[in-house]
């Protein structure tokens, strides 16, 4: 055997039988885990599988002690009290939440915690110099000096990687890295982790995004329930998605989108020439008079990078919640509507279900009962007085039917998982009885088979003759779910596909011919 | 994939017994922490706490303070603060002073006048903040100071008083006794009756209601220990002060405020969308709640409460002074927070806010009858805001 691929062989990092209990509950049970020196080892599983917690465990911040198992780092045990410790080994994680301050330049967050300084004087000239050296090698070009608040979330996801090289990393995790990325931001992103690879640097990636694993990872282990169901060698042999999958599930999904037989009825809505400004310079035009049609019973998809103006042009159209200046008209079944509150539009018909359902969608303090019926309290209402019992009746009622699972509706919806959360928003909405709904990153944060009950009540939805307006950035899932899609670039529709011709490559392309102008 | 869901369904369910228990302890909490306290006081003072006499001036102490606190918790709870209260509470009784002592006006227009002016000073000081969006911290900080100077030029520095006996009433009287029997007011006695009565009455209606549509309720032991408790407390304390006056008219205005708040804000839907609203502006908003309105009609609602405040003060002091209302706004926000109320907004509760004022109003009293100084008075009031908030975070904490 030769040393290089002694080397290789060598795991740089294993984890043997760790197990952790919370009260009541056993989120890791004997899990296993042995990520080799200079490789990129995928983690993959549902939510609430146990990912996060096992990165806690790595990470320090379930300190020693309070799991049982083994961890060994370079060959040797190791047993982390807090995260400092883990960090001074060259263990860095990165969460799925920035830990950025937003008001800070990118070289005060890069060294925040590490800062430069002599008796406490900051030298920052030394400090501007090596933040243009670690930007150079993550591949930005902005100023050191630029405040974070003012660069894009994936630039933002570079300044985090920028920090954990600061520290001299020798394994860096991901926590669901592009989640918030489009498509080129996230190939950047995984194109510096080949990269780190081949400098050395050793990845763990926890990711949703399956086509990305298969595209950057060497292994993949796959946890269901808190325990190790396998790991994959993606050298080995080819895995495919639906492979994976299998694992992650338990079962082989037949297909991910369920299947509907579409009865595209009447146009019901549509909108003329809508324009709207950016709500702080007046004179950015960001929505640039769209055209557009929803028909009954219909699932129109609006397919785009992001920053092509799709979320705001739903928001603009729904009660005027982003931006100022606005015009154009909507028209509901042939006659102009006025949409200019969030109010009116509601009473019009129109209900828009947000891509941020923690900051925008939900009230995370309150049960799923106050929850869903916020947006038509008068539903449940006798004049102005809440009438419990109906009120209750009408949350059994969703919960039962969209499947929100839970404890009772009696339970706050910020304990509940992401995709049981997006449950209670579309309850919120499909209570207050639309004719237009407008889902904006449906399945954001999601796992796979969540994703697949809310495909099903979107597909019911359209059913129900409902027109459904669905945004996304996951190609594959407006390809799979919509009877139309538009292309947005720039703040204008580039282009409109029915569901037979549209194609990744088709809208792509678009896209990039839309750009070259 | 069924099974998995039940197993789920099921396990989480064993859990929410559990929660179940701890959030109603959260609840009753604070009482039994009023309870203890006013036991502590009583055994200290050697009884005199809860002599009719001094049950009496507890009322009347603190009954301005409860009023505020109802609506500073509506404020509270929308995610704002409002500093202003305790200049407004001078400046009102000050302009009801000039009104009445002065300028020789009826009672009953001046106090209405008072009530509008107290309206339009909330929804001056509402305006700034809902619709101009500068934090109400610094708009009724500035409005503390404002109206804090307007009261020393209304009054030219001076007190002006004494009211007319008709107008001492509103904080001094005490419902008239329809029957004659020595050293007992009946009708007091009788009011507290049917007041418990009446609880335990839709206390039960709603539990059999609640049970016929098969919701959770509470074990019917702990539901009759509960209402008999009430019944004990409420049937005591009028019985006390039947034997000093009778029920003095503020308590049945405080009375029915709190009644109506509690209403408001558990079963309306301006109160289900002011707790949304304080939970999470951003979603309430997108949800068609018309936050500003709502932001501006908390603070309006705010400044006639200060104004009813001002005006039992005034009748009280029965003279209206430039420090009258000094330092209430203090009062009023412990309050709140000792009643668990969230400095972050969307949480607290109007029997929360209740309880809290009548924590610090019995140690105000429980401390003075001992013989404690103001200054110590002040530490230990501090003292118990904090430990009372301490352990709010920590039960919430340790649920979570």
């Amino acid at each position: 055997m030769n040393g290089t691929e002694s080397e290789c062989m060598n795991a740089i990092l294993e984890m043997r039988g760790i197990t952790k209990t919370f009260p009541g509950v056993k989120a890791l049970d004997d899990v296993n885990i042995a990520v080799k020196a200079g490789e990129i080892h995928a983690l993959v599983g549902e939510n609430g599988a146990g990912k996060s917690t096992l990165m806690k465990v790595l990470s320090g911040v379930y300190p020693y002690g309070s799991y049982t198992g083994e961890i060994r780092f370079e060959g040797e045990e190791r047993r982390f009290r807090d995260i400092a410790d883990s960090e001074k080994l060259g263990i860095i994680i990165i969460h799925q939440e920035l830990a950025l301050v937003p008001l800070l330049s990118i070289a005060e967050n890069i060294f925040l915690g590490n800062e430069q300084a002599r008796f406490g004087v900051i030298d920052w000239s030394f400090v501007f110099a090596q933040t243009k050296a670690l930007l150079k090698k993550v591949g930005l070009k902005e100023a050191p000096d630029t405040l974070v608040t003012d660069i894009g979330v994936g630039k933002q996801q570079l300044v985090e990687i920028a920090k954990a090289l600061s520290k001299k990393v020798k394994l860096l995790i991901l926590d669901e890295p592009t989640a918030s990325l489009n498509e080129s931001d996230s190939d950047a992103l995984l194109n510096l982790l080949l990269e780190f690879k081949a400098q050395g640097i050793s990845s763990i990636l926890i990711s949703h995004k399956l086509n990305e694993i298969s595209k950057v990872a060497d292994s993949i282990t796959v946890l269901r329930d808190g325990t190790t169901v396998e790991t994959l060698d993606c050298h080995r042999e080819a895995i495919s998605e639906d492979r994976i999958i299998r694992g992650m599930v338990g079962r082989a999904m037949a297909d991910r989108y369920p299947h509907r037989e579409p009865r595209v009825g009447e146009r019901i809505f549509e909108v003329k020439d809508w324009t709207a400004y950016h709500p702080l310079h007046a004179d950015r035009k960001v929505v640039k008079g769209v055209n557009f049609h929803i028909n009954k019973g219909e699932i129109v998809g609006i397919a785009g990078l992001m920053g092509a103006g799709r979320t705001e042009l739903a928001m603009s159209l729904f009660g005027r919640t982003w931006g100022q200046n606005i015009s154009g008209t909507v028209l509901l079944n042939g006659r102009e509507i006025d949409t200019s509150t969030v109010g009116r539009a509601v009473d019009n018909g129109i209900a828009y279900v947000t891509e941020d359902r923690k900051t925008y969608g939900l009230i995370l303090e309150e049960d799923i009962r106050k929850n869903v019926t916020l947006a038509n309290l008068e539903g449940v209402a006798n004049a102005l007085v809440i009438d419990d019992i109906r009120e209750m009746a009408v949350a059994n009622d969703y919960r039962g039917k969209l499947r929100i699972r839970s404890s009772n509706i009696y339970q706050q919806t910020v304990n509940l998982s992401g995709g049981n959360q997006q449950k209670v928003v579309l309850s919120k909405w499909l209570f207050a009885d639309p004719k237009i709904l407008i889902l904006d990153e449906p399945t954001r944060g999601i796992d796979v088979g969540a994703k697949y009950e809310i495909y099903t009540i979107i597909n019911n939805l359209a059913d129900a003759g409902k027109g459904v307006l669905m945004i996304s950035s996951e190609m594959p899932e407006l390809l799979g779910m919509c009877d139309r899609i538009y292309v947005m670039n720039e703040g204008a529709l580039i282009g409109e596909f029915a569901a037979a011709e549209a194609s990744q490559e088709r809208i792509m392309h678009a896209i990039v011919k839309a750009g070259r102008h | 994939m069924d099974t998995r869901v039940s197993d789920e369904i099921a396990g989480e369910k064993r859990e929410s017994y559990g929660s179940f228990l701890k959030t109603h302890f959260r609840d009753y909490g604070m009482l039994v922490a009023l309870l203890l306290i006013m036991a502590f006081f009583q055994v200290m003072t050697g009884g005199t706490l809860l002599r009719p006499l001094n049950l009496t001036n507890l009322i009347l102490q603190n009954s301005y303070i409860v009023i505020m606190a109802l609506g500073m918790l509506l404020v509270i709870v929308a995610g704002h603060i409002d500093l202003s209260v305790g200049s407004v509470v001078g400046f009102v009784g000050g302009l009801a002073a000039v009104l009445i002592v002065k300028f020789g006006m009826h009672y009953v227009p001046a106090t209405i006048i008072c009530l509008v002016v107290g309206g339009l000073i909330g929804a001056a000081q509402g305006y700034w903040v809902a619709y101009l969006k500068v934090p109400s911290f610094i708009v009724t900080l500035a409005g503390m100071l404002v109206f804090k100077g307007l009261t020393l030029s209304l009054l030219g520095g001076q007190s002006v008083g004494p009211f007319p006996p008709t107008f001492q009433k509103l904080s001094s009287g005490f419902i008239p006794d329809a029957f004659s029997v020595e050293g007992l007011s009946l009708t007091s006695l009788l009011l507290g009756v049917i007041t418990a009565a009446a609880l335990v009455y839709f206390g039960f209606r709603s539990r059999v209601n609640q049970q016929k549509h098969t919701v959770e309720t509470a074990p019917f032991g702990f539901f009759v220990f509960k209402n008999a408790l009430l019944c004990f407390l409420i049937i005591g304390f009028a019985y006390l002060l039947a034997t000093y006056r009778g029920l003095p008219n503020v308590l049945i205005i405080m009375f029915a405020l709190v009644a109506l708040y509690a209403f408001v804000t558990n079963r309306t839907t301006i109160g289900r969308r002011i707790y949304a609203l304080g939970g999470n502006e951003k979603a309430a908003k997108l949800s068609g709640i018309k936050t500003e309105r709502l932001t501006f009609l908390t603070f309006v609602n705010m400044g006639v409460l200060a104004a009813l405040a001002g005006l039992i003060f005034a009748a009280r002091l029965n003279t209206a002074t430039p420090k009258a209302g000094l330092g209430f706004e203090l009062d009023v926000i412990a309050a709140c927070f000792i009643g668990g109320a969230s400095a972050y907004g969307g949480v607290g509760k109007v029997t929360g806010a209740v309880i809290g004022a009548f924590v610090m109003g019995v140690m105000n009293n429980g401390m003075s009858i001992l013989g404690i100084g103001i200054d110590y008075q002040q530490v230990i009031k501090g003292l118990v805001l904090l430990a009372a908030v301490t352990a709010d975070v920590y039960n919430k904490k340790k649920s979570a």
